[in-house]
């Protein structure tokens, strides 16, 4: 099978059959062994394929733009604020949302893995989980952002969060201007992955 | 440990290179892959503390050559291997030698989703860790340790000074959780570390990293 969406300098095509085998060896062996469901690997996949994304965190957002004392609530206590929305669980346990302002900008990180807030913006992208941003963006955030092509002015603080630990943050982006009278869902709609990472910005466009 | 995962800090890893069109997981193996760690690590066998060790423990030219779910194909060898669940000449044969070994739970499928939704929190009631050692505002400096086990204190700020930002409360600890399961719960902060006391002159203009460590990670400066 080719490994396209890898963007890697060089090809390890043969590396990654091997891979496969085993894996492939692993599946039959620990169903065989009965270690696992093979019903339940399929609702695992499925879940994350179909119904836990960014979307959940988009409307987490766009209920904070609109209604103030949520957004409180969520800046307060971020993991009550977002389970009342249905949005809970595994590698989401206790979530802290920061704010985004003009004086300050917020973007995660997890330099040690990959640890990022599942139940509102699902499973990673490949460019969070590899060395690049991993490596770079603790001490280079500003030359990151523009590779995302976002250039935020020198007055504007950049604090990068990297978790090391079991909480787990996600970015409340800035609303955008031209937005006044827009339905939460119309909100949502627009809200990006990235900009909830704090590697992107949202732009009032639908 | 000091392995090629603790990347804070580095150069000459290529573009970031994000790709607006990329699939959730490029073909069936990353599925397995994936759904297969989950699986067997409701199985109660080891923590996930054990599980960042084991993925992390592959050698570090290796580790930066292959994706993330190799890694986590590599971790969850390690510890099936590790805990007499699957030989290297199972893997090998792709089908079972010896008998199978009791673990404690399996996941069925009907459970998978209120099982996600439940999750596991890893905070721990306060009284479990006595009173904190820092409250926000104060200086520390984190430790510089080098533990050849799992740790969670990345080699970018060991030695630094920063300030206590936020008190979390009080979580289980990496270190012992990944070594021998004793959770050693204690209290857990957000710590910023000011651009120019991590990378000196070669720091952006007004930029600052916050770090989660535990209070065994932290001095006061």
């Amino acid at each position: 099978m080719p490994h396209d969406g890898h963007h890697h300098d060089h090809d390890h095509g043969s590396e990654l059959t091997e891979t496969e085998l085993r894996v492939r060896a692993l599946e039959s062996l620990l169903v065989e062994k009965g270690y696992v469901d093979p019903a339940a690997l399929d609702v695992l996949v499925e879940t994350y394929e179909k119904n836990v994304g960014p979307r959940n965190g988009a409307r987490v957002v766009a209920k904070a733009w609109d209604e103030a004392d949520y957004k409180a609530w969520l800046l307060e206590d971020a993991s009550a604020a977002i389970a009342s929305l249905g949005y809970t669980g595994r590698q989401g346990e206790d979530m802290i949302v920061l704010e985004n302002t003009p004086e300050t900008h917020n973007m995660v990180v997890c330099t040690l893995c990959s640890c990022y807030p599942w139940p509102v913006l699902g499973l990673p992208p490949t460019w969070y989980k590899a060395a690049p941003y991993r490596a770079r963006s603790v001490s280079q955030p500003r030359s990151v952002l523009a590779e995302f092509g976002v250039t935020l002015p020198d007055t504007t603080e950049i604090r990068v969060w990297d978790s090391t630990a079991e909480t787990r943050y996600m970015v409340l982006p800035m609303r955008p201007d031209g937005t006044d009278g827009w339905s939460t869902e119309q909100l949502a709609d627009i809200v990006t992955r990235d900009s909830m990472i704090g590697t992107g910005l949202v732009e009032a466009v639908s | 440990m000091n392995g090629a995962h603790d990347l804070g800090g580095g150069h000459g890893h290529g573009p970031i290179a994000p790709d607006p069109n990329e699939p959730l997981f490029h073909g069936d193996w990353e599925r397995k892959a994936f759904s297969l760690t989950l699986a067997m690590g409701f199985t109660g066998q080891w923590n996930i503390d054990q599980s960042r060790f084991a993925r992390e423990s592959m050698a570090p030219g290796r580790y930066l050559e292959t994706s993330y779910y190799e890694h986590w194909a590599h971790g969850l060898e390690v510890l099936l291997a590790d805990r007499g669940l699957v030989s290297e000449a199972e893997i090998q044969a792709a089908k079972p030698i010896g008998p199978a070994k009791p673990v404690q739970r399996i996941l069925n499928a009907e459970d998978v989703v209120a099982t996600l939704q439940k999750g596991g929190s890893a905070k721990r009631d306060e009284a479990s860790a006595g009173p904190a050692k820092f409250n926000a505002g104060d200086r520390v400096i984190a430790r510089n340790i080098n533990p050849p086990t799992h740790t969670r204190v990345p080699r970018y700020v060991r030695g630094r000074a920063g300030v206590i930002e936020r008190v979390h409360g009080v979580f289980v600890f990496p270190d012992t959780n990944a070594k021998s399961a004793d959770e050693k719960p204690q209290w857990l902060y957000a710590v910023r570390f000011e651009g120019q006391e991590l990378w000196g002159p070669d720091a952006e203009a007004g930029a600052c990293v916050y770090v989660d460590l535990w209070d065994d990670y932290l001095d006061p400066a």
